[in-house]
C-alpha cells in the first residue's frame, strides 16, 4: 500500500523551534565540560590539570544560561516555576527542575571548594572594604587555611565529583529521555536516545574545551601542556567512537526492523534531512573529526600540525553535535503524525525563538564565563608562575 | 468487548466534597464516542459546528474530516481541505482528478480507468481520542492536561505553561497550541454542553448519525448497545493508548 503525501490539519506547525535545539546543546556542553573536569578530580588524570578548574567554570557559565531557551520557548514563561512547585511526577519533563537544581548545587559546591584557598586568601589580603567583605562572605567567614582543611577539601571535591558524574549524566541523559520516551514519534522513540544524547554531550564538552584551551593558552591565560591537549583529543576520539556506534546502531535497528517507522524515517533521511543529516552531520561533522582524531593517535603531539588538526577536529565535532540537535529536534517534527506527510522549517531572524535570539543565547555563556574568570582565576597562582613540568598519570589530584 | 471504567481514588475524594450544585456530578457518567465511517458523507457540518461552538482559531482543528480514495493498485490518496470545513464539494473532486493526471502517484489517473481507477472511497472524521492510557496527560509537566473522572481529557488553561510537550506526545495530531492563548487546546467533547445534559456540537449537527456520543453508565443508552454489538476498531491500536473514541468500518488504510 502506497500513499500520497498527507499531513494532519494540525500538523502544519512546528512547535519545538531553535530554542529547543539550543537547550540540549547547552546542557550537553555543561555535562561534557564537567566530565572533563571529573577526569582530573575523580580519576586523577594529571594531564588534565591545566583545564580542570577552567572546565568547571565553563560548566557553570553554561549552566546559568541553560534555562533561558526554555523560557523563550514557553507560551507562559511566568508559570515556569509551576514545574517545580506543582510538578506532575509522571512527566519526564517535570524532573528537569530538580535535576537542574541538584546539579547546580553540586557544581557550585565543587567550584567553591576548588577555589576555597584563593577565596580565603583574597578575603585576608584585599585592601578595600567592599572587596574584603565580598570575599569574606564567599569564604563564609573562614580566615585562614591549613593543611588539614586542604586535605578535607580535597576529599570533599573527590566526593562531589563522584556525585557530579552521575548527576551530569542524568542531566543530559534525561534530555534524551524526553525525546526517546515519546511513542508518537518514530524518529525519537528509541531507548538509545538518552545514550546518544549523553555521548554527544561528552563530545561537545570536550570539543569546546579543546578549542578554548588552545585559544586561551596561546594568549597565556591557561598553562600550555601538549599532554593536556593530547589527553583531551584522545578522550574526544573515544567519546566520538562510542557516539558513532550508538547513532549507527539506532539507524541500523530502524532499517533492519523495517517497521512502519522505517518508512517515515527512510523518507525523512532521503528528503528533508538529506543535506542536514547525511551530508552535513555525518559527511562533515562525523567523518572529518573522527578521521583527524584517528590520525592524531599516531602523531607526536609536539608537532605544530597536531594543534591545528586538534582545533579543526574539535570545531567540526562541536558543529556536528549542534547539527545532531537540529536533526533530532527539527527533523523529528518534519513529518506529520500521519507518517505520510512532510513539512519544512524556516526559522525567522527576528522571531522570539528566531536566529538572533539563538545567537544571543549561545554567546551569553561566553560573556558570563568572561565575568566569572574576572572574579575567579582560570588557573592556580603557583601554576601561573611555574614552567610546564612533565606530568605523570596516576598521581593523586592536587588542589 | 469489555469496557473497564476506572474509578480513581482521588476522584472519589473530590466527589465527597460538597462543592455546590454547579459542579457536575462527574462520577455519575462515563462518556464514550463512536464514529460510524460508513455513514459519514463528508458534509463538514461537524467541523463548522465545532469551530462555532468552541471558537476554534483558523488553521487549527478540534475535529476534522479526512477523505480516503484508494485506487486499484492499492495507492491511497488522503486529503482534508481546511479540515473538511467546507465539506468535499464535487469541484474539489474534479480539481483533484485534474491535478492527479499530472501527478503519477495520484488517484484517478487516466480518467478513472485502468489500475489507477478509484475502487474505494470513504470519509473518516477525526478528533481527540480521549485515551485511557493517555500519552498527552502523562507528559504534562504541571498536570494542566488531565483526565476527568467521567473520562474526558481536558486542559486547564490557567495552569498550562505552553511547553508543547503534549502536542508532541499525541500520536493523532489532535492537539495544538492556541495562537492567542498560548496554551494547549483540543477537543473536550464539548464538556460545557455534556455536563448540562446536551450532546457535543458535532454530534448534534451530524445529518446521518455517523457521530454518536453517550454515557456508558446509562444502561439504556444507544451507545452502550452499539459498543456491545458492533465490530469496532480504534486508531493506531498498536500504540496501546486505549482510545475511547471507537470506529465502525475503519479501513486498514486509515492513518
Amino acid at each position: 500500500m502506497t500513499y500520497s503525501e498527507y499531513l494532519f490539519p494540525n500538523d502544519m506547525h512546528i512547535y519545538w523551534s531553535l530554542m529547543i535545539v539550543t537547550y540540549p546543546f547547552i546542557t550537553g556542553l555543561i555535562a561534557g565540560a564537567f566530565m572533563a573536569s571529573a577526569l582530573f578530580h575523580v580519576f586523577g588524570l594529571q594531564e588534565l590539570k591545566p583545564i580542570s578548574r577552567f572546565a568547571l567554570l565553563v560548566s557553570l557559565a553554561f549552566m546559568l544560561c541553560a534555562t533561558l531557551p526554555l523560557l523563550f520557548h514557553l507560551g507562559h514563561p511566568e508559570r515556569a516555576l509551576n514545574v517545580v512547585v506543582t510538578p506532575h511526577w509522571h512527566s519526564a519533563m517535570a524532573g528537569f527542575g530538580f535535576i537542574y537544581s541538584f546539579y547546580l548545587v553540586v557544581l557550585t559546591m565543587e567550584i567553591w571548594l576548588s577555589y576555597w584557598e584563593e577565596i580565603v586568601t583574597y578575603g585576608r589580603t584585599s585592601a578595600s572594604g567592599m572587596k574584603k567583605t565580598f570575599w569574606r562572605a564567599i569564604a563564609l567567614g573562614a580566615g585562614e587555611t591549613s593543611d588539614d582543611i586542604k586535605q578535607a577539601n580535597k576529599k570533599a571535591i573527590y566526593i562531589l565529583g563522584l556525585i557530579g558524574i552521575p548527576s551530569a549524566c542524568t542531566l543530559h541523559g534525561y534530555v534524551g529521555f524526553i525525546f526517546g520516551s515519546l511513542k508518537s514519534n518514530p524518529w525519537w522513540s528509541t531507548p538509545l536516545m538518552p545514550q546518544v544524547f549523553l555521548l554527544s554531550a561528552i563530545v561537545s564538552g570536550l570539543a569546546l574545551l579543546i578549542v578554548m584551551y588552545v585559544a586561551l593558552s596561546s594568549k597565556g591565560y591557561l598553562t600550555w601542556s601538549t599532554k593536556c591537549l593530547k589527553t583531551l583529543c584522545f578522550y574526544l576520539w573515544l567519546a566520538m567512537l562510542f557516539y558513532m556506534i550508538s547513532e549507527g546502531l539506532e539507524i541500523l535497528f530502524f532499517y533492519y526492523e523495517s517497521s512502519d517507522a522505517w518508512f517515515v524515517i527512510s523518507t525523512l533521511l532521503f528528503t528533508k534531512l538529506w543535506v542536514s543529516f547525511v551530508v552535513v552531520q555525518i559527511g562533515i561533522g562525523v567523518v572529518v573529526p573522527f578521521t583527524l582524531l584517528s590520525i592524531m593517535l599516531f602523531m607526536k603531539e609536539d608537532q605544530g600540525l597536531y594543534t591545528t588538526m586538534a582545533v579543526i577536529a574539535a570545531a567540526t565535532a562541536l558543529f556536528e553535535v549542534w547539527m545532531m540537535r537540529w536533526n533530532i529536534v527539527i527533523g523529528g517534527q518534519q513529518f506529520s503524525k500521519s507518517y505520510v506527510g512532510f513539512r519544512s522549517y524556516h526559522p525567522e531572524w527576528l522571531d522570539q525563538e528566531g536566529i538572533l535570539t539563538t545567537m544571543g543565547l549561545s554567546l551569553l555563556p561566553f560573556f558570563l564565563l568572561y565575568v566569572l574568570t574576572r572574579i575567579l582565576p582560570m588557573r592556580e597562582a603557583a601554576e601561573a608562575t611555574e614552567e610546564e613540568k612533565p606530568l605523570q598519570s596516576g598521581e593523586p589530584a592536587e588542589q | 468487548m469489555v469496557v473497564a471504567i476506572p474509578k480513581p481514588g482521588w476522584a472519589q475524594r473530590i466527589h465527597d466534597i460538597e462543592v455546590g450544585e454547579e459542579i457536575p456530578d462527574w462520577l455519575d457518567h462515563y462518556w464514550v464516542y463512536l464514529i460510524d465511517t460508513t455513514k459519514c458523507i463528508g458534509c463538514g457540518a461537524c467541523v463548522r459546528a465545532d469551530k462555532r461552538e468552541n471558537g476554534v482559531p483558523p488553521m487549527f482543528f478540534r475535529t476534522w474530516v479526512e477523505r480516503y480514495q484508494i485506487t486499484e493498485d492499492n495507492h491511497v490518496h488522503v486529503d482534508s481541505p481546511d479540515g473538511g470545513y467546507g465539506g468535499f464539494l464535487p469541484e474539489d473532486l474534479a480539481q483533484l482528478l485534474t491535478s492527479a493526471e499530472k501527478d503519477p502517484a495520484g488517484p484517478g489517473r487516466g480518467g478513472g480507468k485502468g489500475k489507477n481507477k478509484v475502487t474505494k472511497g470513504f470519509f473518516v472524521p477525526k478528533m481527540c481520542n480521549h485515551c485511557r492510557n493517555t500519552p498527552c496527560t502523562q507528559v504534562c509537566p504541571v498536570n494542566a492536561s488531565y483526565q476527568s473522572p467521567d473520562g474526558v481529557v481536558l486542559v486547564d488553561k490557567t495552569r498550562c505553561i505552553g511547553c508543547s510537550y503534549c502536542v508532541q506526545a499525541c500520536p493523532y495530531g489532535s492537539r495544538y497550541i492556541h495562537p492567542e492563548k498560548h496554551t494547549a487546546d483540543k477537543c473536550t467533547w464539548c464538556y460545557h454542553r455534556i455536563t448540562k445534559g446536551l450532546m457535543p456540537a458535532c454530534v448534534t449537527v451530524c445529518p446521518t448519525g455517523a457521530r454518536k456520543f453517550g454515557d456508558l453508565k446509562d444502561e439504556s443508552s444507544e451507545i452502550k448497545k452499539l459498543l456491545a454489538t458492533q465490530r469496532l476498531n480504534v486508531l493506531k491500536p498498536e500504540l496501546n493508548t486505549e482510545p475511547f473514541c471507537f470506529y465502525i468500518g475503519l479501513d486498514q488504510s486509515v492513518r
